[in-house]
């Protein structure tokens, strides 16, 4: 964190709300009807019947298929390239190398400046260097998919390899602080916790072991890009659609306007959907044959190119009073990554805001590996760090013989307890509350083992879930009132199955005063204005704010079209709400005009706004962040060690919810994900090779059907003041604290802690 | 080469090893059958062939000549749904829809198995000739098809309403009552 940061941070501490732009509450946030209601998602129709179009689906005249040929040694060099007898199959186009690709630019890193995106800023196939095993060497285009599948077979490399880092053990003993953990110190302390540690009545101190995984939507990474000059079009699959469009344009050395990006639909995301070396690459390849290029990664190349959440191995120490206060809480540990990338999975973040502790030590360092550069991948951080964290605070409880959630009443803090910033919002002992009643957590026996039904062992388990609420700054959104009243809002972000193409109708509609049916939200496309991306759960809040300047903008405009001849002349825009197609009198309901008319008297047959959102100043005040209790019920065969899920339940503090059938569909597909966390998923890195071993689904498993139970949601619904609309975002929250109920469930059905994931039968045996 | 794809008679010349889906989205521009795996893992390139569900990509397309192909597209369409695909949008049985017409198709042809007393590993009589769709039947028939978004219960929830509810079938899935 910069100095700069710091000061205005102490600074804001002290303005009052009023003052900050953009942080007095959302008159919506309390408004009921459509906000909030179980709407159907609006492209349903569309997406049932098979009509959204994605983007390799996009149809282009005259296309050329791409392969990728990948490299099989982790680190070292290229020492020859024969492509002749793949430039001799039948279809070939263009077999392209190093050694005739264009000359281009090395990505800008993620976050090194507002809009670049690029996953690490190693260049694109510019030598014959290798720096992972699976980094393309080679992409071969033909006028067929299984022209160029087959050519790519034909291509011949030969490297020479050097020493490579590829065994996470080894690396660790290398490991070193980042410089910084997502703009926070490496290391965090307050007191003497190994200190306070030593002297507490009750202890412990574990070891978790987290590997590494892969996002793995259904969706397989593609693009369709042609070059028309100097201007490129890629229709891609995003979640950062202004961002790719601002990388590439560096890394090709054009403007940023000269790159047109559109993703209407994406077939799941997960963090995963961002900007990688193929849609690099199929630029190239179209730029140096002249022709429109499809690139089609199948599901091995999204393993060998697309990175994951890397491998953690975390220590967690907790120092307890008779009481059940905390004296000490220590979260530190280990991840991989690479010098070439930025994403350190930042798992002690959970650990700075959950509980209070009279001391803390928190500190994180990476190992640096020769392996493709890792990602953020849904609740980085979060997921993991919550499964130590809370799988600890279970094992304390244990030996407190305190109920678990009864501990976390006794360290439910008052303020955040490492920033001293008040909350936004939070209700975390609600949720164990009302979840914990509603899921019967008092038939729990605390004793491991004690329910049997035949073979099968059954336990119950509960963690705390969380997620920060961000904005991203930079958003910037525009609304069109037509002739008729109807309204379109636009912007440039990303609809991946979240829900923001139906919640933003809905919440526009809401804000305007209008039925859904004239309200329209565009996005998905660079041609509108600048968006935010769609990553940290940050999305909808982000647009939202963008929403409301642009809403200020045309209640400004309107009063100034609405002159002295409308009922509402004299009224400024404090005294003015949007209600039943038009602005009226917040105190005299009888004062009311449509927006058609304001529009008609003023002889417009349209009228536009744009406004961009202020800086999220509500983050640096308050420590805004969405808690979770999560249940489990778990059966666990006592002949075989097979784990199965029976039953889960979720009760979130997330500010308001802005589409009941959305939000539970949301909800739930986190916690699923987090079943794969605690059960299933693994992505297998050899360590010799450094070769991913496990690169489809047919091994690397993710929850099917039969692994997932019927799940019970339920929510708080208190709005946020300081969040517009209210609401915190929820893509991510879900997946939280679900590996540490589900081993915590485990541990109560069998007697056994597994530490180290995922809880596969073996482990169990 | 001649196929029917949704009651269609289709011709078409194409490189003998292109699969059954990459003959529908890449030469016809079917492409309401997902790419998800390409090699029989997940499932989204599910389609029926005489009312029997199949993965599409591993199958090559010449094999297929002279049959019933119904693919997404022949279910149903934008204002004239076929149920079940009117049932996913009513339980939001699906997010980013992507695995959606694999679910779809294979339901469909799941109900037609179940219709015809095909027993599952979960079935518990395997000698019974009626299948009564319950909860882990339905999860376990359709176990083949990956959803990443983690729509499965309300994927369940809107074959249920179609399939199985009342035991009766709202949809023309040319099966017979399922139990």
């Amino acid at each position: 964190m910069s100095i700069i940061q710091d000061a205005v941070k102490t600074a804001v501490r002290f303005v009052p709300d009023r003052w900050l732009p953009g942080a007095s509450p959302d008159p919506l946030r309390e408004k009921h009807g459509l906000l909030g209601a179980p709407i159907s998602r609006v492209d349903g129709p569309l997406k049932v019947a098979g009509q959204a179009r994605f983007a390799a689906e996009v149809p282009m005249e005259g296309l050329a298929y791409a392969t990728l040929v990948h490299s099989t040694i982790a680190r070292g060099h290229i020492t020859s390239l024969d492509t002749s007898k793949a430039e001799a199959a039948p279809g070939v186009v263009l077999v392209m190398t190093h050694e005739n690709a264009p000359r281009m630019n090395a990505p800008a890193m993620f976050m090194s400046r507002p809009d670049a995106v690029g996953a690490s800023d190693l260049p694109v196939m510019q030598n014959r260097d290798i720096h992972w095993n699976g980094e393309p060497v080679a992409l071969v285009l033909a006028e067929t998919q299984e022209q160029a599948d087959h050519a790519a077979t034909l291509v011949k490399v030969e490297y020479e390899s050097a020493t490579a880092v590829t065994d996470f053990q080894a690396a660790k003993l290398a490991a070193h602080h980042p410089q910084s953990i997502l703009g926070e110190p490496p290391l965090f302390e307050i007191g003497d916790a190994e200190k306070e540690l030593n002297e507490a009545h009750h202890r412990v101190d574990l070891v978790f072991r987290t590997p590494r995984h892969n996002h793995n939507a259904i969706e397989l990474h593609g693009a369709t890009v042609r070059w028309d000059g100097d201007e490129l079009t890629v229709h891609d699959a995003t979640q950062m659609l202004n961002g790719t469009a601002g990388t590439l344009a560096e890394i090709f050395g054009i403007n940023p306007d000269q790159v047109h990006v559109s993703s209407p639909y994406v077939g799941g995301g997960f963090g995963g959907k961002a900007l990688w070396n193929h849609q690099i690459l199929a630029a190239a390849a179209s730029r140096l044959s002249g022709r429109p290029v499809r690139i089609v990664l199948s599901r091995e190349s999204v393993f060998r190119i697309v990175g994951g959440r890397t491998t953690t191995e975390q220590r967690v120490a907790l120092g307890a009073e008779r009481n059940g206060s905390l004296r000490a809480l220590i979260h530190t540990g280990t991840v991989a990554m690479t010098e070439h990338n930025n994403c350190p999975e930042q798992f002690t973040f959970p650990a700075r805001h959950l509980y209070a502790s009279k001391s803390f030590r928190l500190e994180q360092s990476v190992a640096d590996m020769d392996m493709m550069a890792n990602t953020f991948m849904r609740a980085p951080g979060e997921s993991v760090g919550t499964f130590a964290l809370e799988c600890a605070l279970d094992e304390l409880a244990e030996q407190m013989e305190l109920d678990p959630i009864e501990l976390r009443r006794r360290i439910e803090p008052e303020k955040d307890p490492t920033s001293n910033n008040p909350f936004s919002s939070r209700y975390l002992l609600q949720c164990f509350e009302q979840g914990g009643e509603r899921f019967g957590w008092n038939r729990r026996d605390p004793k491991p083992g004690a329910r049997r039904e035949g073979e099968w062992l059954v336990g119950l388990g509960c963690a705390t879930g969380t997620y920060p609420y961000h904005r991203m700054p930079g958003g910037s959104a525009r609304i069109r009132i037509e002739a008729d009243g109807s309204a379109v809002v636009s912007t440039a972000v990303h609809e991946m199955g979240m829900g923001t193409a139906t919640v933003q109708a809905q919440a526009a509609a809401a804000r305007l005063g209008l039925p859904l049916e004239k309200v329209r939200f565009d996005y998905g496309d660079t041609s509108l204005p600048k968006g935010v991306l769609a990553g940290g759960s940050t999305q909808t809040a982000s647009i939202s704010a963008a929403v409301i300047a642009a809403n200020d903008e045309l209640v400004k405009e309107l009063i100034r079209l609405a002159g002295n001849d409308s009922p509402l002349a004299g009224l400024g825009a404090d005294k003015l709400e949007a209600r039943d197609e038009g602005l009226a009198s917040v105190d005299e309901p009888g004062r009311h005009e449509t927006y058609a008319s304001i529009l008609a008297r003023a002889g417009r047959d349209h009228l536009e706004v744009e406004a961009a959102a202020p800086p999220p100043l509500e983050m640096m005040k308050y420590s805004m962040h969405s808690t979770a209790a999560q249940f489990a019920e778990v059966r666990v065969n006592s002949v075989t060690g097979e784990v199965r899920v029976c039953r889960m339940l979720g009760s979130f503090d997330c500010g308001r919810i802005l589409n009941a059938k959305t939000a539970t569909s949301q909800f739930r597909g986190g916690m699923i994900m987090g079943i794969g966390l605690a059960l299933t998923e693994e992505t297998l890195f050899d360590p010799r090779s450094g070769r991913i071993m496990n690169p489809s689904l047919a091994e690397y498993h993710v929850p099917v059907h039969m692994d997932v139970p019927e799940i019970e949601v339920m929510w708080t619904d208190i709005p946020d003041p300081h969040a517009p609309l209210g609401a915190r975002g929820i893509g991510e929250i879900g997946i939280t604290g679900v590996a540490a109920a589900i081993a915590n469930a485990v541990y109560n059905a069998t007697g056994r802690r597994v530490r180290d994931l995922p809880i596969t039968l073996d482990k169990l045996l | 080469m001649r196929f029917t794809i949704n009651d269609k008679p289709v011709e078409a010349e194409f490189d003998p090893r292109t699969s059954l889906l990459d003959l529908l989205r890449d030469h016809l521009g079917l492409t309401g059958s997902k790419k998800g795996c390409n090699q029989g893992a997940c499932g989204a390139c599910t389609v029926l062939v005489d009312g029997e569900r199949i993965n599409s990509c591993l199958a090559l397309a010449v094999q297929y000549q002279g049959r019933a192909i119904t693919t997404v597209e022949g279910l149903g369409q934008t204002g004239s749904l076929h149920p079940l695909q009117q049932a996913f949008v009513e339980h939001d049985g699906f997010q980013c829809g992507y695995c959606t017409p694999g679910q779809l198709c294979s339901a469909i042809g799941m109900a037609g198995e179940a219709a015809r007393g095909v027993p599952s590993v979960v079935t518990a009589d395997l000698g019974d000739e009626t299948v009564t769709l319950s909860h882990d039947e339905l999860r376990e028939r359709m176990s083949g098809n990956l959803c990443r978004c983690g729509a499965y219960n309300g994927i369940i929830d809107a074959i249920t309403e179609t399939f199985a509810a009342d035991g009766s079938q709202k949809g023309d899935a040319g099966a017979r009552k399922a139990a």
